[in-house]
């Protein structure tokens, strides 16, 4: 085989996706190839064929997911470590919980909860104490802190997951992502992995203390939902929800609703920084809030990806439907609301994208946009009636 | 024919403008044309939006392009979608499909006529509603079929037309001047870099010059395609699948709603479908365990029609499992198919769970309900409101009527429900807490007179605990939207209603009353004194179980002057109470308690609550208490048969959708041109490229390519201002740069 000049410059100057990996992602895919064959060994009696699929799907998508995002890896790593490091201290005994130290005060689900929602309300402070004292050390500060909340916040997702199982019997666990408690939590995670991605892409901390005021607001909800109501409590699934197309179309909604979040408070951050532009250009507003195109650009991003996102979970959502209720459409006030979220994404990206629309109008559409996702993700249940009253107040 | 594609779409109002759209005759090279317009070739810092179309002569329309323009206009489908997102906002808040008289109930005579006339009680169905997501999808199509032989060339054409100047008014490019080297060679170190950036390329001598036109990514031009399309497969595919076919067959008279309470054997053949007459639909039926049926009901606005099946459906059993806590597990049933034709004479046996439908033959049923099926229920009727608390034992099924005869007249006794369990939040809890009690079987009735008044009764079989004492409770409302209220009767000592009765009957009991009164102990010292004491007593307990307290307050109001009125009601109650607790001993006394101790805590507290609900009884309502004593359950299984003609059409519709948005964010479209002329021994160089989307990342492409193009060249020094590169905080894809250069083909509308 001989290697032209002309191959080698190529090779060099443009490498293919395969070329560019390095030992670093070869090892990152082994280790979660094997983490997830020792998943499926120790659970597969659990597994019907298509949560194998799941977790095949899951176990690729892991993969290209560390490749395309390095920090990615080792966040996935560390979840993965207190996991089973809490599985390890339960054993077989539940109620250790109450008495093992690691999961008293860390590890247990609702610990686990409550340094989430510390650390995330801790977070935004810190980034907005970053964005208006020009601090980089602070700003390191507060990524950090946002790190470890999303790590504490999905190592309880997955610790309840298990607990469930404790709790309700090996044939009634389910994964935590049934009722209004769970998803808010699933909400907090995935707006906040999402923003973390983007603030490493476009290397600027200045969005943070936006993007984690949505994040703190859902921690306050949690917060009042936990302590006033006692939703916390694990609650076997109701026959309509069990399902493994749960597994699917649940987080799939969530990364849309997290976009949207996401693209609503940077839009709240761009008309700040719009009105300080006009009325006071050499005000701290004016110089502080994050830059304009840089908002109006992550705003897009973060649409885009939600609507792909909510596309893919309206669909899975259907075909779901088609299985439990007897079709694919039926006008159910759930399913009507999420066709209007997406005619109203699909409208706005036709807009910006036919129309080069930009600016103001549209940094107020996305914000009207969360307040109509909110209706079709909460108000739905609370206020109408319907088949998917699963996550009533 | 080509003109056709190249109409831009109007701005608002939807209709045309005056003068026009911009006509295009060369349509690839427009916007680069538009470009040249400007007189700097150097000038980054007016990038391309600042130039203005050309404006052309007005073509000729014919009608058929009015059409089209008006059709494909995408101002007009923005309207239609609001108009349908309203109408399905109205959908969702005013519920679908209930029945009429709830509507009356809610919105009056006037207002129920005119949401009828509009068809807000089935929106999704409504002939205007269908109209426009009719109209809406042809107004895609249209787009669609202006738009697709453009892109389809956009995406196979190099573009080897390109100008000079046109290239330098791009935003990404670069220009060198190479001293040293003839065309051929510096093309040579562009395809290079061409092939290592894979980009397909295509080289063509023009006069003066030598172009390279690369292109990559072209099938990005598909997104369009491939959403647009599948928004056409999709919504076609759900208009065929709702009652699109109902409708029709409605509208030509072949078929009529059936409004009447009609056993199903009984309905006209003009209200049932023969199986196969509809391609698509979805039904329901009720069986009860060991019943079978070969046809559904499909709700249809205040009536339905009766589908029939090719084969039977026999219930065998249907079972509810629940959670420790109580919660509902699964719902099963368990079904046997008759298709004499297909199966035979073996039925095929299968079990339909929640989220575990069975298919057969192109029919889904599902386990979407459950009820009582026609249990059988013992009771016992005690009568409230005769002096003698004999009960009579009756017998009845849910669902069935029967005749009772009642103090003022006959009454229909309507058996409508009956529950295994009764899973409640536990009395005393908050909302929220999850905290629930099981309060056992329970039934419901109506009570209905002559004139067709009813009320709803709701009576749990075994007593509650509450507050540590235990009641048999009955709930009762007059209207169906209003709340239950609840009457508790206490439980004597032998767990039974018969103490509560009994004292209840000897209130009633004028004559026995009389007679206690005479043997007690006498109040009064004169004897005239005392007969109207006694009459007085005897007439307060008559008012007390007629109206209760309240009746009591109120004659004391309408008899006693104002100053006297307290201190005189206040006598009325204590001389009624102490009348009732004479009488509740005589209760006891009868029953054989022995009360040498006195009256207990028990009791004295069973007289409370006995009081307590005496003076509800009147408000009840009912003349009879019904209790509950036995009962055999016969379960009843709600299944959902439907038919769907197009769901995998429509399945195909959501994976091409799925395929084209990702295509639509995350592929772009990219040109790259490469000018070469010999010039002063050497040759000038000039690079330039364009990209319908991702403008940010293609300009980080730019640079690279820039760069390794400018290393193999020998880095010389390049000519005019420096391509835009990409910052890595600041992506340049503002709306200046999506105007400039190739702007995508599919969003000039």
């Amino acid at each position: 085989m001989s290697v032209t000049r002309e191959a080698m410059l190529e090779h060099w100057e443009h490498p293919s996706l395969w070329q560019r990996l390095t030992a670093r992602d070869l090892i990152w895919a082994l280790a979660v190839l094997v983490g997830s064959v020792g998943v499926w060994w120790v659970y597969r009696d659990l597994m019907d064929g298509y949560e194998i699929a799941i977790q095949i799907g899951s176990t690729l998508g892991l993969i290209v997911w560390g490749w395309y995002w390095r920090p990615a890896q080792v966040f996935v790593l560390v979840v993965a470590l207190l996991t089973v490091t809490a599985l390890w201290r339960y054993g077989a005994d539940y109620e250790l919980r109450h008495s093992d130290f690691l999961l008293k005060y860390i590890l247990e689900s609702q610990a686990a909860f409550m340094w989430m929602s510390a650390l995330y309300v801790l977070a935004t402070a810190t980034y907005f104490v970053a964005l208006f004292g020009r601090s980089e050390f602070v700003g390191q500060t507060a990524t950090a802190l946002t790190w470890s909340a999303t790590a504490m916040g999905l190592t309880g997702l997955f610790v309840r997951w298990r607990e469930s199982y404790y709790l309700l019997g090996a044939d009634v666990g389910y994964i935590p992502v049934s009722n209004l408690y769970e998803v808010f939590i699933l909400f907090a995670v995935i707006t906040a992995l999402l923003y973390l991605f983007y603030e490493d892409r476009h290397r600027t901390r200045a969005m943070g203390g936006f993007a984690l005021l949505i994040i703190s607001a859902a921690v306050a909800f949690l917060l009042w939902y936990t302590f006033e109501r006692e939703a916390h409590h694990i609650q076997p699934l109701i026959p309509a929800l069990q399902s493994y197309w749960m597994k699917i179309h649940v987080p799939a909604n969530f990364i849309a609703y997290g976009g949207f979040a996401l693209a609503a408070m940077l839009s709240v951050a761009y008309l700040l920084r719009l009105g300080a532009e006009k009325r006071r250009p050499e005000g701290l507003l004016a110089r502080t809030l994050p830059p304009l195109d840089l908002l109006d650009d992550v705003m897009y991003r973060a649409i885009a990806l939600g609507f792909v996102a909510f596309t893919i979970a309206t669909i899975l959502g259907a075909l779901w439907a088609a299985e439990a209720w007897g079709g694919y459409w039926s006008w159910d006030p759930k399913e009507t609301w999420a066709l209007i979220v997406w005619l109203n994404y699909a409208a706005w990206l036709h807009l910006r994208m036919t129309k080069g629309w930009r600016g103001a109008p549209m940094a107020w559409w996305a914000i009207v946009g969360l307040f109509v996702t909110l209706f079709a993700f909460l108000g739905v249940n609370m206020f109408l009636s319907g088949l998917h009253s699963y996550g009533s107040l | 024919m080509t003109t056709l594609f190249y109409w831009r779409w109007p701005r608002w109002p939807w209709l045309f403008r005056p003068d026009g759209g911009t006509d295009y005759s060369r349509p690839g090279l427009t916007k680069v044309r538009n470009d040249s317009q400007k007189p700097a070739v150097n000038d980054s810092s007016a990038p391309a939006a600042n130039a203005t179309p050309v404006p052309k002569p007005v073509r000729q329309r014919r009608s058929q392009w009015l059409l089209l323009e008006f059709l494909g206009s995408m101002y007009l489908a923005i309207t239609l979608l609001v108009v349908v997102a309203i109408a399905s906002v109205i959908g969702t808040v005013l519920q679908q499909n209930q029945p009429y008289a709830d509507y009356v109930l809610k919105l009056g005579p006037f207002w129920f006529e005119v949401f009828r006339g509009l068809g807000l009680y089935d929106i999704y169905g409504a002939a205007w509603f269908i109209g426009i997501l009719a109209f809406l999808i042809l107004s895609t199509s249209v787009c669609l079929y202006r738009q697709t032989p453009h892109l389809l060339r956009e995406m196979n054409r190099f573009r080897t037309q390109v100008q000079l100047h046109s290239l330098r008014g791009f935003h990404q490019r670069a220009e060198w001047r190479l001293p040293e080297r003839d065309p051929g060679a510096a093309q040579a170190e562009v395809t290079g870099v061409l092939r290592a950036w894979r980009y397909r390329w295509r080289v063509e001598d023009r006069d003066d010059h030598r172009i390279v036109a690369a292109t990559k990514g072209r099938f990005s031009r598909l997104g369009y395609l491939f959403t647009h399309a599948a928004v056409v497969v999709i919504g076609i595919g759900g208009l065929l699948d709702g009652n699109l076919w109902l409708k029709l067959k409605e509208w030509r008279g072949e078929i009529v709603v059936e409004t009447r309470d009609l056993m199903a054997r009984d309905i006209p053949p003009i209200s049932r479908l023969a199986p196969g007459a509809v391609p698509a639909f979805r039904g329901n039926v009720m069986l009860p365990e060991g019943s079978a049926a070969n046809f559904v009901f499909l709700r249809m606005r205040d009536g339905f029609l009766l589908q029939e099946l090719p084969f039977a459906i026999e219930l065998l059993n249907f079972q509810v499992e629940y959670h420790t806590t109580g919660q509902p597990k699964s719902f099963l049933s368990q079904v046997r198919i008759h298709d004499q034709k297909h199966l035979g004479d073996q039925p095929l046996e299968a079990e339909i769970r929640v989220n575990h439908p069975l298919t057969y033959r192109g029919y889904t049923l599902y386990q979407s309900d459950f009820g009582d099926g026609g249990s059988n229920l013992e009771l016992r009727v005690w009568p409230l409101t005769l002096p003698q608390a004999e009960p009579v034992a009756i017998q009845g099924a849910v669902g069935e009527t029967l005749s009772i005869s009642g103090p003022s007249g006959p009454l229909r006794l309507e058996l409508d429900d009956f529950r295994l369990y009764n899973l409640l939040p536990e009395l005393d809890s908050r909302p929220g807490d999850r905290k629930f009690r099981s309060f056992g079987p329970s039934f419901s009735f109506k009570l209905r007179d002559v004139a067709g008044e009813a009320r709803e009764y709701f009576n749990y079989m075994a007593p509650v605990q509450m507050e540590n004492r235990w009641f048999y409770i009955s709930g009762m409302r007059d209207r169906p939207s209003a709340a239950f209220r609840y009457l508790h009767i206490p439980m004597d000592s032998n767990y039974s209603l018969e103490r509560f009765l009994r004292f209840n009957a000897r209130l009633r009991d004028t004559v026995g009353l009389r007679e206690l009164l005479a043997r007690s102990a006498p109040l009064a010292d004169n004897a005239d004194l005392q007969r109207d004491l006694d009459q007085v007593r005897l007439n307060l307990v008559e008012l007390f179980v007629r109206g209760g307290f309240t009746a009591v307050i109120e004659r004391s109001r309408a008899v006693v002057p104002a100053e006297r009125l307290q201190d005189a009601t206040t006598l009325y109650l204590n001389l009624l109470r102490d009348t009732l607790a004479e009488v509740f001993i005589e209760v006891l006394r009868e029953e054989g308690v022995d009360l040498n101790e006195g009256v207990g805590e028990r009791e004295e507290a069973f007289f409370n609550d006995a009081v307590s609900a005496l003076t509800v009884l009147p408000e009840h309502g009912s003349p009879f208490f019904l209790q509950l004593t036995g009962f055999q359950q016969v379960e009843a299984s709600g299944l959902q048969v439907t038919r769907s003609a197009v769901t995998r059409i429509v399945y195909a519709g959501f994976a091409l959708l799925v395929i084209g948005i990702f295509i639509m964010f995350y592929t772009s479209h990219r040109r790259l041109w490469a000018w070469l002329a010999v010039e002063e021994g050497g040759t000038r160089l000039v690079v330039a490229g364009a990209s319908n989307r991702r403008t940010a990342e293609f300009a980080g492409e730019f640079a690279a390519i820039q760069g390794a193009l400018a290393r193999r060249l020998g880095a010389p020094e390049a000519i005019g201002p420096a391509a835009a590169t990409a910052s890595p905080t600041v992506p340049p894809e503002a709306a200046a740069d999506n105007r400039s250069g190739d702007r995508a083909p599919e969003f000039e509308r």
